[in-house]
């Protein structure tokens, strides 16, 4: 078990399928369990291909 | 919070709609599998801000709403016998079952109690040695992972009280019936990211290739869902039908493989029987013969239950993307979230519910304020 963090709510949730996780880490929580780690380089890729679109108000018209 | 407000930013979500246009030249119809994704996008009202080419219908990836009907009638019925402490997530509690809910069977003096994971009913069972605990586990890939850890764990522990009515459903099988019904109308399916985060999404290429559709696994952030509908989007219009990552902070291709092996220890796939949809094969998980002694459902045989469906409820129809919540006539009149005639109007999850706390029964225009609902069930 570890505590988890929901934005200011302390849980402590079952860790067991995500052996390794660390403190400070990101994961999804389902039903007090961690089931899935967030890759927070993945995350900050994402949000660039999304800012490197076209703005609307650069659209030609 | 980090990680979510970023993908909420209204700037960005701008750009991706802009670039949803700018790609769409015909209409098309996307399915949403999941019902946390349902929830977004009617409360983002993504739905109405895309161009009016795209048309997303709502899935049945809500795991209260398609709960088979004899499956709550047998909670229904185990909950009210004496010694039985029932232990459940807290949306299932006003879920009609044939005529009763749990809730009224709690009113009635059966011991109900809300859990918030399968591991706070074992716990109770330990404490309460002289009880029989039952966990009504249902839900999707994302919460059999909590529910194969708990019977394994109180297996290991020898925890004699505690048992599972064991209801799990799959996705994949229910992607499959869906494109292989003839009077399918959706082009390409938003695959659900959290159940992709467990189980990767290897089951996926060959539903893409064999029904000719688009699979993007999507999260459930307004950036997350129109990143996962510009794709599927550039796909159709390109012709191409493969499944694309969309989600990839959270998911990778394998998935949690601890997860899906304790899963296939204690699980066995079989026909599982979805509310208002039907049977599907192979699309559910039940307890293997090794976790017999820990499954409610042969612990407490019940006999004369006649599970019976209001006529009047179309959930199988919201449920399949055959209609809108707002088409079906009882909506918002004799079915409400405090008076629900189906599933899909209790859960936050349930379409009906979703549609009905943004206020969508009321025709647009004269839409002010969103009505005094109450907050969704958990
Ligand atoms: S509005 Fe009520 S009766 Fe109609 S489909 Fe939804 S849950 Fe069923």
């Amino acid at each position: 078990m570890g505590k988890v963090d929901f934005g200011g709510v302390v849980k402590d949730v079952c860790l067991a399928y995500l052996p390794g996780i660390a403190v400070g880490e990101y994961a999804v929580v389902h039903a007090g369990f961690a089931i899935s780690r967030l890759d927070e380089a993945a995350a900050l890729e994402t949000l660039r291909t999304f800012a490197a679109m076209e703005s609307p108000n650069e659209e030609p018209l | 919070m980090k990680h979510l407000t970023e993908f909420r930013d209204p700037e960005l979500a701008g750009r991706l709609l802009a670039e949803i246009r700018r790609t769409v030249t015909r209409a098309w119809v996307l399915m949403e599998v999941c019902g946390g994704q349902t929830h977004a996008i009617v409360r983002h009202g993504i739905d109405q801000l895309l161009p009016p080419e795209v048309e997303l219908v709502h899935g049945p990836g809500c795991p209260v709403c398609v709960t088979p009907l004899e499956m709550i009638d047998h909670a229904l019925a185990i909950a009210a016998k004496p010694g039985v402490m029932f232990c459940s997530f807290g949306d299932m509690l006003r879920v009609p079952g044939s005529g009763n809910d749990l809730l009224r069977v709690k009113s009635a003096g059966a011991d109900v109690r809300i859990v918030y994971s399968p591991l706070d009913a074992l716990a109770l069972a330990r404490r309460h040695p002289d009880r029989e605990v039952v966990f009504f586990g249902i839900g999707f890939e994302t919460t059999a992972p909590a529910t194969a850890m708990t019977v394994h764990t109180a297996k290991r522990l020898g925890v004699c009280n505690f048992s599972v009515l064991a209801a799990h459903v799959r996705v994949p099988p229910a992607i499959r019936a869906i494109a292989s019904d003839p009077g399918n109308r959706v082009q390409a399916f938003l695959a659900a990211g959290h159940v992709c985060g467990v189980m990767g999404y290897h089951e996926y290429p060959v539903l893409a290739e064999s029904h000719r559709v688009p699979i993007v696994v999507t999260g459930f952030e307004p950036l997350d869902i129109l990143e996962g509908i510009r794709r599927a989007v550039r796909q159709l219009e390109a012709g191409e039908a493969c499944v694309e990552n969309a989600y990839d902070r959270v998911v990778t291709f394998q998935g949690n493989e601890s997860a899906q092996e304790l899963i296939a220890t204690v699980f066995e796939e079989t026909d599982r029987n979805w509310r208002g949809i039907g049977t599907i094969p192979a699309s559910g998980w039940k307890l293997r013969p090794e976790y017999h002694t820990f499954d409610a459902e042969l612990r407490f045989p019940v006999s004369g239950v006649r599970p019976a469906e209001p006529n009047s409820c179309r959930s199988g129809d919201v449920l399949r993307g055959r209609i809108k919540p707002t088409e079906c006539p009882a909506f918002g009149t004799s079915c409400t979230p405090w008076s629900p005639l189906g599933a899909t109007m209790v859960s936050s999850e349930g379409a009906c519910a979703a549609y009905f706390h943004t206020g969508r029964f009321i025709p647009l225009g004269l839409a002010k304020t969103a009505p005094d609902a109450q907050p969704a069930a958990l």
